[in-house]
C-alpha cells in the first residue's frame, strides 16, 4: 500500500522535473548579454563569434539546444564554469555537502526550539510566558535573515568575541569537527530562528486544539496522569499538522540558508549561487538551481511519506 | 455576502505556512452581509498597525517634500554621525548621507516592492484559480500542474535566480517576486473557488438562469476575494522582507539609490564601527512587515465571523 503510494508520488514528479528543467533552461536564455562576449572578450571579431556559437551549438533551434542540454545534464555533465574554468559538477558537489550540513543543523535547531517553545506556550496558554513567546515568534517571523545574521555577528562575534565572524574553518586551526561546529553556530541560528518561530506557533495552536478534544476530556476525567495524558492523547494527535508545517519550512530553510551563507561566507551552494550570479557564470547558476529544486522536490516527497506513516488516512487524498 | 472560512491564525509570515492554513477551507459558511469595519477597528493591534502604516506610506510618498536632505548626496563633512546628532536626527552613513532622508526615500522603493508584486500576483492568481476551480477537468489539471512546477523551487531561491539572471533593477525585482507568488495565490484562489462553487446558492443561481459570466462575476469572485485579501495583506509584509533580501544581495535597486535592504547591505562594511547604519533600516523592515501581519490578522478576524480573537 505504502509502496504504491510512493510509486505514485515518484511518477508524479517526472512532469514536474521536466517543467523545472524547461524553466531553468529558458531562464538562462532570457539572460541578457551574449555568452560569446563573455568567453571571447569584447575585442573578438564577428567571425570568431559565429564560429564559437556554432561550436557551442547556439545556432541551433531552441528545442534542439534544450534536448542536448538535457542529455548532458542527465549524465551529470553541467559543463564548465565560465568564471573558474572548472567542471561545474566538481565545483558544486562539495558546496552542496556544506549546504546540507548547514540546513540539517538549522532544521534540528528550528525543530528543537519550535517544538519546545510551542509546547510550553500551549501548556501555559494565556500566561505571560505564552504571550511573550507569541510576540517573540511574530517578531522573528518578520525579521530578514540577513539582518538577523548581522545582529548576531555584531553581538557574539564583534562585541563578545565568542564566535567567529565568518567562514567554515579556522585557517590557523586544525579544521576538525569542533572547529566547524564553532563556525556553524551563528549561521545555523540565523537560518533556524524564523522557521522555529513558525513551527512554535503551529505547535501551540495544534496542541491547544488537541487539548480541547472530547477524548482528552474523557481521559482526564478518568484520572489519567498529566504526563501520560499529554504523551498518549495530546502530542501524538497534534503531530500531523505540525509535521506538514515543519516540512514546508524546508523551503524556507533553503532560502534562508542562502542569506546566512552570504553573510557568514559559509562555502555552500547558496553563496556559490550568489557569487555565480554576480559573475554571470550561467552554467553554475543553472546547475545550482537545478540541484536545489531537485533536492527540494525529493525532500517534500520524503516529508509526505513520513506524514503518511504517522497518519495513514492521508494516503486517500 | 458569503465568505469562505479562513480557518486558523495566519500570522505566520511565511508564504508556504500561510497558504497551507488559509487554503484548508474546511466548510464554507454563510456569514456577514457586508464588511465588518467595526470588527476590524475593534482589533486594537490591527488598528494601531493601520495608522502606523498610513504614516509610513505618507512619509514615503511625501519624501521629496519632507526629506531634510538629498538622500544620495553627502551633506557636509559629517560621516558616521550617530543618531540624535543635531541636524541629523538618525545620523549619517559612511558617505555622510543623512540616514533619515535615505530611509524616507528608500521606503518608496521598499514599499513599492512589497505592494506591486503582490497586487500583480493576486490578479494573476485570482484569474488562474477561478478558471481552474470553476472549469475543472483538463483545464484545472493543466493550470495546477503548471503551477506545481513553480512550487518545485524554494520561493526565495527562485526569486533570486530570476532577478539574478535578468538585469538588476527595481522592475526586475518586482517581476521576480510576482512570478514566484503566482502559484501560492493561485492555489489559494482555486481552493476557495471550489468551496464556493459547491454551495447551494450557486446551484440556485444557475437554476435561475444566471450565465457563466454572471455566475463568476457576481457570485463566485466576491466570495473568493476575502480570503485572498487576507492572504495578500500578509504577503505584502513578507515580500517587503524578501524584496529587501534581493536588494541586500545587490539584485534590486542599484547604488546610490537606497532602499531598506540595500541600506542594510551598505552598513555591513562598517558594522563594527557604526552599527546603527545597519540596525536602523533592518528595524524599519521588521516593524513595517509586522504591521502588515497585524492588519492581515485583523482582516481575517473581521471577515470570518467564526474565528474569534484568541
Amino acid at each position: 500500500m505504502l509502496r504504491s503510494y510512493l510509486g505514485k508520488r515518484l511518477a508524479a514528479i517526472l512532469p514536474v522535473l521536466f517543467g523545472v528543467s524547461v524553466i531553468i533552461f529558458l531562464l538562462m536564455h532570457l539572460a541578457p548579454g551574449d555568452v560569446t562576449t563573455v568567453l571571447l572578450g569584447p575585442q573578438a571579431t564577428e567571425q570568431d563569434r559565429v564560429a564559437l556559437r556554432h561550436t557551442l551549438g547556439l545556432d541551433q533551434p531552441l528545442p534542439v539546444q534544450y534536448g542536448r542540454w538535457l542529455e548532458r545534464t542527465a549524465e551529470g555533465d553541467f559543463g564548465t564554469s565560465i568564471a573558474t574554468s572548472l567542471p561545474v559538477t566538481a565545483l558544486i558537489l562539495p558546496r552542496f555537502v556544506n549546504t546540507i550540513i548547514l540546513t540539517v543543523a538549522s532544521l534540528f535547531l528550528a525543530v528543537l526550539i519550535g517544538y519546545s517553545a510551542g509546547l510550553f506556550a500551549a501548556l501555559r496558554a494565556r500566561s505571560w510566558f505564552d504571550r511573550s513567546m507569541m510576540t517573540v515568534t511574530l517578531i522573528f517571523g518578520s525579521t530578514p535573515p540577513f539582518w538577523l545574521g548581522l545582529l548576531l555577528v555584531l553581538l557574539f562575534a564583534l562585541k563578545l568575541q565568542w564566535l567567529p565572524v565568518s567562514g567554515m574553518i579556522d585557517m590557523a586551526g586544525d579544521g576538525g569537527v569542533l572547529d566547524t561546529l564553532h563556525h556553524l553556530v551563528l549561521p545555523a541560528v540565523t537560518t533556524a530562528l524564523a522557521p522555529a518561530a513558525i513551527i512554535a506557533r503551529m505547535v501551540r495552536s495544534s496542541i491547544l486544539e488537541s487539548l480541547g478534544r472530547p477524548h482528552v476530556l474523557v481521559a482526564r476525567a478518568k484520572g489519567l496522569r498529566r504526563r501520560d495524558l499529554l504523551r498518549r492523547h495530546v502530542v501524538l494527535n497534534a503531530l500531523p499538522p505540525i509535521m506538514t508545517i515543519t516540512g514546508l519550512q524546508l523551503g524556507y530553510l533553503l532560502g534562508g540558508a542562502l542569506f546566512s551563507e552570504v553573510v557568514f561566507a559559509w562555502p555552500g551552494l547558496g553563496s556559490l549561487l550568489y557569487s555565480s550570479i554576480t559573475a554571470r557564470d550561467m552554467p553554475v547558476v543553472q546547475a545550482a538551481t537545478l540541484l536545489i529544486a531537485l533536492t527540494f522536490v525529493l525532500v517534500n516527497i520524503l516529508v509526505d511519506l513520513v506524514n503518511v506513516l504517522i497518519d495513514p488516512r492521508l494516503q486517500e487524498s | 455576502m458569503v465568505t469562505t472560512s479562513l480557518s486558523e491564525p495566519a500570522a505566520e509570515p511565511n508564504a508556504e505556512a500561510i497558504a497551507a492554513e488559509l487554503g484548508t477551507v474546511d466548510a464554507p459558511v454563510i456569514a456577514t452581509r457586508r464588511w465588518r469595519l467595526a470588527a476590524f477597528t475593534r482589533d486594537r493591534a490591527a488598528l494601531v498597525a493601520s495608522i502606523f502604516l498610513l504614516i509610513v506610506c505618507a512619509a514615503a510618498v511625501l519624501a521629496p517634500w519632507i526629506s531634510p536632505y538629498d538622500p544620495n548626496v553627502a551633506s557636509g563633512q559629517l560621516r558616521f554621525a550617530p543618531p540624535l546628532t543635531p541636524g541629523h536626527i538618525l545620523g549619517t552613513d559612511e558617505q555622510g548621507r543623512d540616514m533619515l532622508s535615505r530611509l524616507l526615500w528608500g521606503g518608496r522603493i521598499s514599499l513599492l516592492v512589497g505592494l506591486v508584486p503582490v497586487a500583480l500576483a493576486s490578479a494573476a492568481g485570482l484569474v488562474l484559480g477561478l478558471v481552474a476551480g470553476y472549469a475543472g477537468g483538463i483545464i484545472d489539471q493543466l493550470i495546477m500542474r503548471t503551477l506545481d512546477v513553480l512550487f518545485a523551487f524554494p520561493m526565495v531561491l527562485l526569486a533570486i535566480a530570476i532577478a539574478g539572471v535578468l538585469t538588476p533593477g527595481i522592475s526586475t525585482e518586482i517581476i521576480a517576486i510576482a512570478v514566484v507568488l503566482i502559484p501560492y495565490v493561485g492555489r489559494l484562489a482555486r481552493t476557495a473557488t471550489l468551496g464556493v462553487v459547491a454551495m447551494p446558492f450557486i446551484e440556485a443561481a444557475r437554476a435561475a438562469g444566471a450565465s457563466r459570466t454572471a455566475l463568476l462575476a457576481r457570485y463566485i469572485t466576491p466570495n473568493v476575494l476575502p480570503p485572498l485579501l487576507v492572504y495578500a495583506t500578509t504577503l505584502i509584509g513578507l515580500m517587503i522582507v524578501v524584496g529587501s533580501g534581493l536588494s541586500f544581495l545587490g539584485l534590486g535597486v542599484q547604488p546610490p539609490t537606497a532602499d531598506w535592504g540595500s541600506m542594510v547591505s551598505e552598513g555591513r562594511e562598517v558594522l563594527a564601527t557604526a552599527p546603527f547604519v545597519t540596525l536602523l533600516p533592518g528595524l524599519v523592515i521588521v516593524v513595517v512587515s509586522l504591521a502588515f501581519n497585524f492588519i492581515g490578522d485583523g482582516l481575517r478576524d473581521a471577515l470570518d465571523p467564526r474565528s474569534a480573537r484568541r
